[in-house]
């Protein structure tokens, strides 16, 4: 136990590694995690060789169970891997399905703390919450706590105050999932100019295939028990896109049967 | 560390891939016939001038964001105070009436058992006096010495327990044990070891007070949700700044509490230990013996009506207010 444990290995560098062929911000190789309680296991992810490419876009699609909060955990470094190495290249920042916003700090303060914690001068953090606020258009909004804000509004606060770590990548889990669709649409339509304005590298995870290629340049398919990389789409639509466009609707129908096909396949499992 | 980077390759590796379609033609493949299927319903230009601009999008957004502003007028202040006020008065109202009533029906002698109408001009008096004052005084430098220094020991228990699974194992159900016991029963140990002094009272305020405030911060760092504990480790919150910043504002409302019921504890603690006396000071206690010494029941209820003031008063006007406040702010209702 001892060997595998020490297998896994997380790498992180603060300064860019410039020049490289191909500039990653993330990368996975055969990085595993076997959650173990008791005398049952649960092989959550089984050798995921992953790259996530500066600046990329991509969403990670499948079943519920499969491990894609795992993986992000891991990523965010939350999460130790069994196995398996992990290098990170700059800072990440995580939004969850629920905000996860502090309910005694204000929209202005939740947003100011990652910077307080990094002990950003008062003056530089004032200017960059405000600046953040105007991003996710929330001018005027900064003042209230996250009770007083709706849902798509706490999660434009979240996507601030992940953004004012200065992450260079972006996890996101479901971030949308609890939205209504209106909403979802538009913070769509945010997230994507967001992403256009800040260069991060995004990592979105879903287990909605039109959201995933609403958003995604590239799709990732994981499939359940153990969870793997099954399937890679590229995505190549012009943005901004529409999630009701057509072009969307025939690709999520390719992806849904290769997801569903996955998913078949557990339909032969014997129950234990 | 040479990394090359192709984006097939993971999937490649993880072997599963049944040579169906590569990535790249599977995406050509819909956008032809995402074409086809436009140019079938003639959608082409209409999904063209579909495409929005950022403009729009941020008018809609504020659109949404206003219909989902909840604006609750407030009423005015005077009328909110007397909506919360006048329950209570009628509340003591109904009190005073029924001990009138005893008193009418001539249950004790007067003498014995004065009604109000003695009583609260007595009240009034002495509340003029200056004795009075100094033994309030006193007494209250008691009470805040004592709650301060069971705050102080109550949290730094607290977060030692709660940190640590040895010490809850060891020291957990102590506390509840402590918590259930009256406190005075420490007095006779504590004049033992502090002879008949200051600290032989603080020492019994201490202990009746410090359990629950411990108990309080355990059961605010055990309740707080895992996701906020997990969003200030990734937003960069470690060791003494995750105490700041996350775990103690996260335990606040829990703590406050603690340390609602901890000042129950301490004020009674404390009007024991007086009662019990034996120390020469003039206090709150000291007087309640002197008043029943004199035969003075007038006094002597007099003085039971400061002790339930003070105590409803510090409850209500301090931890009350404290505790609404941050429930409010927090939107957890009231
Ligand atoms: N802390 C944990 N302990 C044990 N099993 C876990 C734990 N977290 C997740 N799992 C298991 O690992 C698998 C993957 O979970 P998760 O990453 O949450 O999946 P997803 O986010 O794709 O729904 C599931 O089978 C889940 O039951
Ligand atoms: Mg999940």
């Amino acid at each position: 136990m001892t060997a595998t444990v020490s297998a896994a290995v997380r790498t992180t560098t603060a300064d860019r590694v410039e020049g490289s062929s191909v500039d990653i911000a993330v990368e996975l190789r055969g990085l595993s995690k076997v959650y173990r309680s008791g005398r049952n296991q649960v092989q959550a992810l089984d050798r995921i060789d992953l790259g996530f490419p500066r600046h990329s876009f991509t969403c990670v699609v499948g079943a519920s169970g499969c491990g894609k909060s795992t993986l992000l955990s891991i990523i965010a470094g939350l999460d130790q891997p069994t196995a398996g190495e992990l290098s990170v290249n700059g800072t990440v920042g995580l939004m969850f399905q629920e905000s996860a916003l502090f309910p005694w700090l204000t929209a202005e303060q939740n947003i100011e703390l990652p910077m307080k914690l990094r002990r950003v001068p008062k003056a530089e953090r004032r200017t960059r919450v405000q600046q953040l606020l105007q991003l996710v258009r929330l001018e005027g909004f900064g003042s209230k706590r996250p009770h007083e804000l709706s849902g798509g509004m706490r999660q434009r606060v979240a996507l601030a105050r992940a953004l004012a770590q200065n992450a260079d990548v972006l996890l996101m889990d479901e971030p949308f999932g609890a939205l209504d669709a209106m909403t979802r649409d538009i913070l769509h339509h945010e997230l994507e100019r967001i992403w256009q304005q800040t260069g991060a590298t995004i990592i979105f995870v879903t287990h909605n295939v039109r959201e995933a290629v609403r958003l995604g340049d590239r799709i990732v398919l994981l499939s359940s028990r153990p969870g793997r990389v099954v399937d890679n789409f590229d995505v190549h639509f012009a943005r901004p896109r529409r999630i009701e466009s057509p072009e969307v609707g025939s690709l999520s129908i390719a992806v849904t049967s290769r997801l569903r096909q996955e998913v078949a396949r557990h339909g032969t499992d014997v129950p234990t | 560390m040479a990394l090359t980077f192709r984006p097939d390759e993971s999937a490649d590796n993880a072997d599963v891939v049944d040579g169906a379609m590569s990535d790249r033609a599977m995406a050509a493949d819909a956008d032809e016939t995402g074409d086809e299927a436009m140019d079938e319903l003639g959608l082409v230009e209409r999904e063209l001038e579909a495409k929005q601009s950022d403009d729009e999008v941020a008018g809609e957004l504020a659109g949404l964001d206003a219909l989902d502003r909840l604006e609750l007028a407030k009423g005015a202040l005077t009328l909110r105070v007397w909506k919360s006020l006048w329950p209570k008065l009628a509340a003591i109202a109904l009190v005073l009436l029924a001990w009138q009533a005893v008193t009418w029906s001539h249950w004790r002698p007067d003498y014995v058992l004065p009604g109000p109408r003695v009583v609260l001009p007595q009240l009034w008096h002495e509340l003029g006096t200056g004795r009075t004052w100094t033994a309030i005084g006193s007494t209250m430098r008691r009470a805040v010495t004592g709650f301060a220094m069971a705050i102080v020991i109550g949290l730094l228990i607290g977060v030692a327990v709660a940190r640590s699974k040895v010490l809850r194992s060891a020291v957990g159900s102590l506390i509840t044990g402590l918590q259930t016991m009256p406190s005075v029963v420490w007095y006779p140990l504590a004049v033992v070891l502090f002879k008949l002094s200051e600290g032989a009272i603080i020492f019994v305020v201490v202990i009746g007070a410090a359990p629950s405030i411990a108990n309080g911060v355990i059961n605010g760092i055990d309740h707080i949700p895992p996701l906020l504990t997990r969003a200030g480790r990734v937003l960069g919150a470690r060791g003494l700044q995750a105490y700041r910043h996350v775990i103690l504002p996260a335990a606040l409302p829990s703590f406050l509490a603690g340390l609602k019921q901890a000042w129950a504890f301490a004020w009674r603690s404390l009007m024991a230990g007086e009662l019990i006396g034996g120390i020469a000071a003039i206090s709150i206690g000291a007087r309640l013996n002197n008043e029943r010494d004199l035969n003075d029941t007038p006094g002597l209820l007099s003085w039971m009506i400061i002790v339930l003031i003070i105590g409803v008063a510090v409850d209500s006007l301090v931890f009350g207010v404290a505790e609404r406040t941050i429930r409010r702010r927090r939107g957890l209702g009231i």
